[in-house]
C-alpha cells in the first residue's frame, strides 16, 4: 500500500473524526448551559440530583459510557440497535462532555461580583436581560482557557469511538498499520491531532485577544 | 415626600441591624447618613432600594406603597411589575462603582436608559454625551472602566445612574473606594448636583462634605438614629453624646 492509499484511506476516517468532534461541540455547548442551570437551581432536590449525574459523567470512563450507550437500550429493554451506532457516540460524547462544560461554566459564573447583578438590578435590567447582556460576556471571557482545553482534549477523545467500532481516523490506523505491518498510520494519526489541536488553540488564542480590550 | 420609610425592621440572622428606623427625604433635600461601621447605614441603604427585603415596616415612594406590614407584623411588598414602577424612581451608586466591564463609557451610561426604558438611541446618546460633559468625561466616552481611575469611573457610575432621570439618588459611601486625592473630584460632582436640588441620600464618612452639601444629616448607630437635624446643629451643637464621641474621632 502505498503512502497516498494510506492516506485516502485515513482521510475518509479524518471526516468521520470531524464529525464526532463537531457535533459534539454543537450539542454539548449548549447542554453544558442546562446542566449548569440546573446544578443551581433553587430547588435542593434538582441540585442534588444533577451533582449525581456530573459525578458519573467525571467519574467513570467515557469508553464505558460509550458502551452503555449503544448496548443499554438493547439489553435493558430488548429493543434493536441497528442503526444506532453513530447517534449512541454523539449522544455519549455530548452528554458526557456537556457535564465538563457545565462545571467550567459554573465556575465562570461564580466569578462574577455580585456588584454586577446589584448595579443590574437598579437600573431595571430584567433576569434574562441581566444574563444574557451583564453576565454571559463576562463569563465567556473567563472561561476561554478552560473550554480550550476542553475541546483539546475532545480532539483526542474522538478516537474513542472505535469502542463501538465506529471506523473514524484512529481506528482506521490501527487496522492499516496491521494488516501492512508498518508503523507509518500511527505517524500520520499523530500529525493529524497535532495539527487539529494547533489550530484549535489558534482559533481560541485570536477569540481570547478580541475578548482582550477590558479585563 | 419623595421617599417615606417607617418603622423599618432588618435582621441577619439572629443580628437585628435596623431597629425600628424611620425617615423620611422631601424634594430638593439632601440628606447625609452618618455613623460607626456596622451601624447599619447601608442596610439602610439597600433595603430603601430592595437589594434587600426588610423584615417590617412600610416604604413609600412618591407616596407610593411599595412595602406594607400586614397584621401578623410582616413586610410584604407590592406585586414585581408595581415594585418595577417604583424602581423607576430611584437611583444608586456603589461603593464600588459597579460599572460593567465589557462596555464603553458611553454605553455603560447610554444601556439601561435604551434597554430598559426602550427610549430613543439618538436622544439617549445625546442626553449621555450632556451628563459625561457634566461629570467632565466627554472625551473619555469611548475608553473603558479599566482605563479609568477610580474617580472617573465613579463619575461614570453617578452619569449612568442620573441617565435614567431618577427622583432621588441614593450613594453609598461613594468615595470610601477611592484615594484621597480622587476623592475630591467626586464630591465636587455631587455638590454640583446639590446646587441643582437634586433630591439625594448620601451614607459618608466625608465630615466636612457633610456639613457642607447637606440639608439634613443624620447620625445613626448600632442600628437606631440616635440624632438628626440640619448639619450646624448636628455639628455644632450636638445633643447626644454618642455623636459628640463618634464626632471627636473624626476631629483627630
Amino acid at each position: 500500500m502505498t503512502f497516498s492509499t494510506m492516506l485516502a484511506t485515513m482521510g475518509e476516517g479524518m471526516l468521520r473524526t470531524c464529525l464526532i468532534f463537531f457535533l459534539t461541540l454543537l450539542f454539548s455547548l449548549p447542554l453544558g448551559m442546562v446542566v449548569m442551570f440546573l446544578r443551581r437551581s433553587r430547588f435542593t432536590l434538582v441540585r442534588e440530583i444533577t451533582k449525581i449525574y456530573i459525578a458519573i459523567m467525571r467519574g467513570t470512563p467515557l469508553m464505558l459510557q460509550l458502551l452503555m450507550w449503544y448496548f443499554g437500550p438493547y439489553y435493558l429493554f430488548g429493543m434493536s440497535i441497528r442503526g444506532y451506532r453513530f447517534p449512541a457516540i454523539i449522544i455519549g460524547f455530548a452528554v458526557n462532555y456537556s457535564a465538563y462544560f457545565a462545571e467550567i461554566y459554573r465556575g465562570g459564573i461564580e466569578s462574577i461580583p455580585r456588584g454586577q447583578y446589584e448595579a443590574a438590578e437598579i437600573l431595571g435590567y430584567s433576569k434574562a436581560q441581566t444574563f444574557f447582556k451583564i453576565i454571559l460576556p463576562q463569563v465567556i471571557k473567563v472561561i476561554l482557557p478552560s473550554v480550550t482545553n476542553e475541546i483539546i482534549t475532545l480532539v483526542k477523545d474522538t478516537s474513542l469511538a472505535f469502542t463501538l467500532a465506529y471506523n473514524e481516523m484512529f481506528s482506521l490506523a490501527k487496522q492499516i498499520a496491521a494488516s501492512q505491518t508498518s508503523f507509518t498510520p500511527f505517524i500520520i494519526a499523530g500529525v493529524f491531532y497535532f495539527v487539529a489541536n494547533y489550530a484549535v488553540a489558534f482559533v481560541m488564542e485570536r477569540i481570547e485577544k478580541a475578548l482582550d480590550y477590558y479585563h | 415626600m419623595i421617599l417615606q420609610m417607617n418603622s423599618i425592621q432588618k435582621s441577619f440572622g439572629g443580628l437585628e441591624v435596623l431597629k425600628d428606623i424611620s425617615f423620611h427625604v422631601d424634594e430638593g433635600e439632601v440628606v447625609s447618613i452618618i455613623g460607626p461601621s456596622g451601624s447599619g447605614k447601608s442596610t439602610l441603604l439597600r433595603c430603601a432600594t430592595f437589594l434587600e427585603k426588610i423584615d417590617a415596616g412600610e416604604i413609600r415612594y412618591m407616596d407610593k406603597a411599595a412595602v406594607t406590614t400586614n397584621e401578623a407584623g410582616r413586610a410584604e411588598y407590592v406585586s414585581h411589575s408595581e415594585l418595577a414602577k417604583v424602581k423607576n424612581y430611584f437611583g444608586l451608586v456603589f461603593q464600588n462603582f459597579n460599572l460593567f466591564p465589557h462596555y464603553s463609557v458611553l454605553k455603560n451610561v447610554m444601556d439601561a436608559p435604551v434597554s430598559v426604558q426602550k427610549r430613543p438611541k439618538e436622544e439617549v446618546r445625546q442626553e449621555a454625551m450632556e451628563l459625561l460633559r457634566k461629570m467632565d468625561l466627554e472625551n473619555r466616552a469611548d475608553a473603558y472602566p479599566c482605563q479609568l481611575s477610580g474617580g472617573q469611573q465613579q463619575r461614570v457610575a453617578i452619569a449612568r445612574a442620573l441617565a435614567l432621570k431618577p427622583n432621588i439618588l441614593f450613594f453609598d459611601e461613594p468615595t470610601s473606594a477611592l484615594d484621597p486625592e480622587l476623592t475630591g473630584e467626586v464630591l465636587k460632582v455631587i455638590r454640583q448636583l446639590a446646587d441643582e436640588k437634586m433630591t439625594m441620600v448620601v451614607v459618608t464618612h466625608e465630615m466636612p462634605f457633610a456639613r457642607a452639601v447637606s440639608s439634613r444629616v443624620i447620625f445613626m448607630d448600632k442600628g437606631v438614629i440616635v440624632e438628626q437635624g440640619d448639619p450646624e446643629s448636628l455639628f455644632g451643637d450636638t445633643q447626644e453624646e454618642r455623636t459628640r464621641q463618634f464626632l471627636r474621632n473624626y476631629q483627630r
